[in-house]
């Protein structure tokens, strides 16, 4: 099992680090809050592929409050960049 | 009956990461904003979801089930919801951007 999380998190990483690279290069502020909600999305996948290693309950508060995190997040920058026409 | 569950787990956790991968790939893929929204929704919703699955099923009991569980549905309301504004404030900037040009 130790094995499968380790390639699991090397992919969710992989994937991360996609995400990051696409926030880099982004042109408009919509394409950037589309890679970040994508980036806090593959957090919250790693965060459940750590509490299937760890065995244990302790990182499921954590896992909810990230996914209510990037909900927000999306939302008020969408909102910002409605406002300002960006 | 362990071992079934285990490779049910590995599975599911390796099904999980690989959909969230296809996601990161498709915003490098497609052309345009709406298209990149497209690729990192749905993909990137079903990985979260088998991989709370397989949460779930690797940690066994209700309390942990039931966290998992409203992470499930608040993923369920949540991202269409913030698609929806991300969409719109992209429609909206695109047609400014178009009129001033």
């Amino acid at each position: 099992m130790a094995v499968v999380v380790a390639v699991c998190l090397a992919i969710l990483a992989v994937a991360a680090l996609l995400c990051v690279a696409r926030l880099l290069m982004a042109e408009t502020v919509a394409d950037r809050v589309v890679a970040l909600d994508l980036l806090l999305g593959v957090i919250v996948t790693g965060i459940a592929t750590a509490a299937v290693a760890t065995r244990s309950g302790e990182l499921l508060a954590l896992l909810v409050v990230t996914s209510l995190l990037a909900f927000v997040a999306t939302v008020t920058v969408a909102r910002f960049v409605e406002r300002r026409g960006l | 009956m362990t071992a079934v569950l285990d490779v049910a787990v590995a599975v599911l956790l390796i099904a999980g990461a690989l959909l969230s991968l296809t996601a990161a790939v498709g915003l490098h893929r497609l052309p345009d904003v709406f298209c990149r929204m497209h690729a990192a929704s749905k993909p990137a919703t079903l990985g979260l979801l088998v991989v709370l699955l397989a949460a779930a099923l690797a940690l066994g009991d209700l309390r942990s089930a039931t966290k998992l569980a409203l992470v499930a549905i608040l993923q369920f309301l949540t991202n269409p919801v913030g698609g929806h504004m991300v969409g719109r404030a992209a429609w909206r900037a695109q047609d400014a951007g178009a009129e001033s040009s």
